[in-house]
């Protein structure tokens, strides 16, 4: 028995490798967006700042669960990874409920902010920010009926190498969110705040 | 109009069909009667069957190609009709209406531009590294079989939204770069920006993933031995074009769905007031616009490459230099954008950046010109149709690339911006730079996809008639463009231009007469196949792997994968009396089984594209619905390939070696 391991064996499988070459194309789309914020931050038309609006405790919690939910997918990976399917999906399902909490906690700020007329409508600025928070949104979505998804093909497939192939990527997808939310909190959020 | 008041069927009504013009209803006769020609064709020959396993859910690499290069020439067709009623109406509008009202005029050079870039250029190219990348490499596949029909699908439904809006509404008068304000929802309010919005974004959606998936088919697939700098040409230009897919197309993503946010929902993005940018939109579109051409172009470089070596029988001259000249090209594409737009009034000095990087993108350019004629010289150079597009291609490509560098000054970029001189530049880049180069490559894989040849006395009279025609086109333009004319004038009152406008028609009847020659060779070569078949594999006696396996190559490509040792390892063996190694391999290949996944997928992404361009919000959330439904219901699926067993495999080598 040889226990040499060839130079194939450890560059990831086609899909993976295809996956990274997608969050590199949506690393570009997300960072146009963030150029577009800059550009048009100062742009608010007579209407309400981002000193204005946003809120220190609305930020705290969104991004608590947000990065406390990049651990528990990590944890699931690493349960379907070593074969305990049971424990993969109870990670899936805390991370599923971090991600709705997120997105519910963006909902109601983006709602409370068009109830007090600061839509998207009234400025470049809102425009911009709505564009840029929303796509994350989508983003995190997106990333919540995938793992509902991997939560189901666990419970009926069990952790393959497919399924764990799948959840890797999602994983993947899932860290890149919240590096990208790390950066509208840096380019949104802080200075809005700082004032 | 408050869009929660509206019906069913959204702002979709009677007035929708194009009763303004009859010439419109006359486009909209065409359209229809031949969409109907074509149902009733299949129908009457009972060919629905074939056509659906055969084609529609096919994933097998060289059919989806196949389809794109259908597509692509259909959209051709469309694309030149747009051109010659362009010149027609300029060769006889001087003090006059001449025979289009200004509206749909405009509506025309808009589809034209949208068509040839989106919908004929972009899957030419596709079509054709998705046919000849794997057999190049030595790859049964590509590495997404799927994927790849999924990006075949939704580019289809981008150009079925074109098409469709002759019929039903109208298309952009926005031109085919949509520049805010004046696409915006407040100077354009009707549905035609919306129709070029989602075409652009649907077919941009599958290009981004077919770029994904021939950089994992090219990084990962290759035969065993062959190294990167072992690749042949096309392989490299398909790697580098792929790549700046990836990651130019984001931003026409971006910048499309923007503008839709601003005319759909009241979004600010580009709008003059409440703080919007218009400006950005034009750098957002130019980040992706200019590495757009070298997307095209750098493929077409990379089929004269192959055509030039393979008819002057001679090894590619400069290798290397022509691998790391297509990176550098590759690179410096993401450099530039801003030359599109000095008169935006940057300063002095971001102008003249970008007027030295456009200069410097000339130089890797030059290198690869002047590595094609040292590949020529003292070549026994074989006259057939591929190389005769190369030779046109690399005399009006220098004169075109001079135009270029003279643009790339600013200050005579201001005298010339917006005028026809700017016209005549990029047809002379676009012309023969890309299609001259994808035609080459047409006749010559022909034969490798169909297992018989293109008749050569119609394809010589389509390469003189294109070649003379675009000289006649588009070298007027420049002088007209240096009298002062526009771009894009319906009408004009300067005398002085019409003698150049009426030669530029002739110009443009003749590629008309190129484009029936392309026909007729299609129709010479299908009826005397038997004549023209290929049994060798080989008609060319050319240098890489595609030639190494039959004409059509079988499902799965190759019985057995060729091992690489060196550059044209195949015409080095074929030197040496011998052959390629072989690795063989005793397991069944495995291949992927039909899915109409694509097919859904793109229907499913032409009905958000309709519900969003009419308003009929049930039918853009229905298509959304079903995308992720299937998405989803595909995950689960293990069995989607089928094996072909090795005894199989011996049998069809046994049967072709029988048949030669």
């Amino acid at each position: 028995m040889t226990t040499e391991v060839s130079r194939e064996d450890n560059l990831p499988n086609e899909a993976e490798f295809g996956f990274w070459l997608y969050l590199m194309s949506d690393a570009i789309l997300f960072g146009l967006i963030f150029a577009t914020y800059v550009v048009m931050v100062n742009n608010t038309a007579g209407g309400p700042t981002g000193d204005d609006l946003f809120s220190l405790n609305n930020l705290t919690i969104q991004t608590v669960l947000l990065l406390t939910s990049t651990l528990t997918i990590a944890l699931g990976h690493q349960a379907a990874v070593s074969k305990n399917a049971g424990s993969a999906i109870f990670w899936l399902v805390v991370t599923c409920v971090l991600g709705a909490g997120f997105l519910a906690f963006e909902l109601r700020e983006l709602n409370d902010m068009v109830a007090r007329e600061a839509g998207p409508g009234r400025s470049g600025f809102l425009t911009s920010f709505f564009t840029l928070v929303g796509t994350h949104g989508l983003h995190v979505t997106a990333g919540l009926l995938w793992a509902l998804t991997m939560i189901a093909q666990l419970a009926i497939k069990g952790p393959t190498p497919p399924v764990a192939s799948r959840l890797l990527r999602l994983t993947l997808f899932w860290h890149f969110l919240d590096i990208v939310w790390i950066g509208v909190f840096s380019v949104i959020y802080l200075p809005g705040l700082m004032g | 109009m408050r869009m929660t008041d509206l019906g069913w069927l959204g702002r979709l009504g009677i007035e929708a069909l194009p009763l303004y013009s009859w010439v419109a209803v006359g486009g909209a006769l065409v359209t229809v009667g031949a969409g109907a020609a074509v149902l009733l064709g299949l129908t009457i020959s009972r060919q629905w069957g074939n056509f659906w396993s055969g084609w529609v859910t096919s994933l097998d690499h060289k059919r989806i190609g196949v389809m794109y290069i259908v597509l692509a020439l259909i959209m051709l067709i469309r694309g030149f009709v747009d051109a010659i009623m362009i010149r027609l109406q300029q060769a006889i509008a001087l003090n006059s209406e001449g025979y289009l009202p200004p509206e749909h005029f405009d509506q025309i050079f808009s589809s034209h531009g949208t068509i040839m870039i989106f919908f004929m250029a972009m899957p030419f190219m596709t079509g054709l590294i998705n046919i000849i990348v794997p057999l190049q490499i030595g790859a049964r596949d590509v590495a997404f079989p799927l994927l790849n029909s999924i990006s075949f699908w939704l580019t289809a439904s981008g150009a079925g939204l074109v098409l469709i809006s002759l019929v039903i509404g109208r298309f952009s008068t926005a031109g085919w770069t949509g520049y805010p304000p004046y696409s915006g929802v407040e100077f354009t309010p009707g549905v035609g920006v919306d129709y070029w919005i989602w075409a652009v974004i649907i077919s941009g959606v599958g290009t981004t993933m077919s770029g994904i998936n021939f950089i994992v088919t090219i990084l990962r697939k290759r035969a065993p031995g062959m190294k990167l700098m072992l690749m042949p040409m096309f392989v490299w230009t398909a790697l580098c074009s792929s790549i700046l897919m990836v990651f130019a197309f984001p931003a026409l993503t971006v910048v499309t769905a923007m503008l839709s946010l601003d005319r759909t929902f009241g979004f600010h993005f580009f709008t003059n007031d409440a703080g919007g940018e218009a400006m950005n939109y034009m750098n957002l579109f130019w980040i992706w616009g200019h590495p757009e051409v070298y997307i095209l172009i750098l493929p077409a470089f990379g089929i004269f490459s192959e055509v030039v070596s393979t008819f002057s029988s001679k090894r590619l001259f400069g290798y290397p230099s022509l691998v790391y000249a297509t990176a550098v090209i590759a690179i410096l594409s993401f450099t530039v954008w801003l030359h599109h737009f000095f008169t935006m009034g940057a300063g002095a000095n971001v102008n003249a950046v970008f007027g030295i990087a456009t200069m410097v993108i000339g130089v890797p350019t030059g290198v690869k010109v002047f590595d094609w004629l040292f590949t020529m010289f003292r070549g026994r150079i074989r006259f057939e149709t591929p190389i005769l597009w190369t030779l046109s291609f690399m005399v009006l490509f220098v004169i075109g690339g001079m135009t270029g560098v003279l643009l790339a000054i600013p200050p005579v970029n201001f005298t010339t911006h917006n005028t026809t001189f700017l016209v005549a530049h990029f047809h002379n880049m676009i012309i023969p730079g890309v299609l001259f180069g994808y035609l080459a490559g047409y006749m010559y894989w022909f034969p490798k996809v169909f297992g018989f040849r293109l008749e050569r006395k119609w394809g010589v009279w389509s390469f003189w008639l294109w070649t003379i025609g675009f000289m006649l086109a588009f070298l007027p333009l420049y002088w007209t463009g240096l009298r002062g004319m526009p771009r894009r004038m319906e009408t004009y009152a300067n005398a002085e231009w019409q003698p150049f406008l009426v030669l530029t028609f002739v110009g443009a009847c003749l590629i008309l007469c190129g484009i029936i020659c392309l026909a007729l060779q299609l129709w010479a070569s299908v009826s005397k196949r038997s004549q023209l078949v290929d049994t060798t594999g080989d008609p060319w006696d050319a240098r890489t792997l595609e030639w190494m396996t039959s004409s059509p190559p079988p499902v799965y490509n190759f019985a057995a994968l060729p091992v690489v040792s060196e550059r044209d390892a195949f015409h080095v063996a074929k030197q040496n009396g011998t052959h390629l190694k072989l690795e063989f391999d005793d397991s069944d290949i495995h291949l992927p089984r039909n899915s109409m996944i694509g097919v859904i997928l793109g229907g499913a992404s032409f009905c958000i594209g309709f519900g969003m361009i009419w308003y009929m919000w049930w039918l853009a959330l229905l298509g959304l619905s079903a995308t992720i439904a299937v998405i989803i219901l595909r995950s689960f699926r293990e069995d989607t390939e089928y094996s072909v067993s090795s005894q199989q495999i011996a049998f069809d080598v046994a049967e072709r070696q029988g048949a030669q």
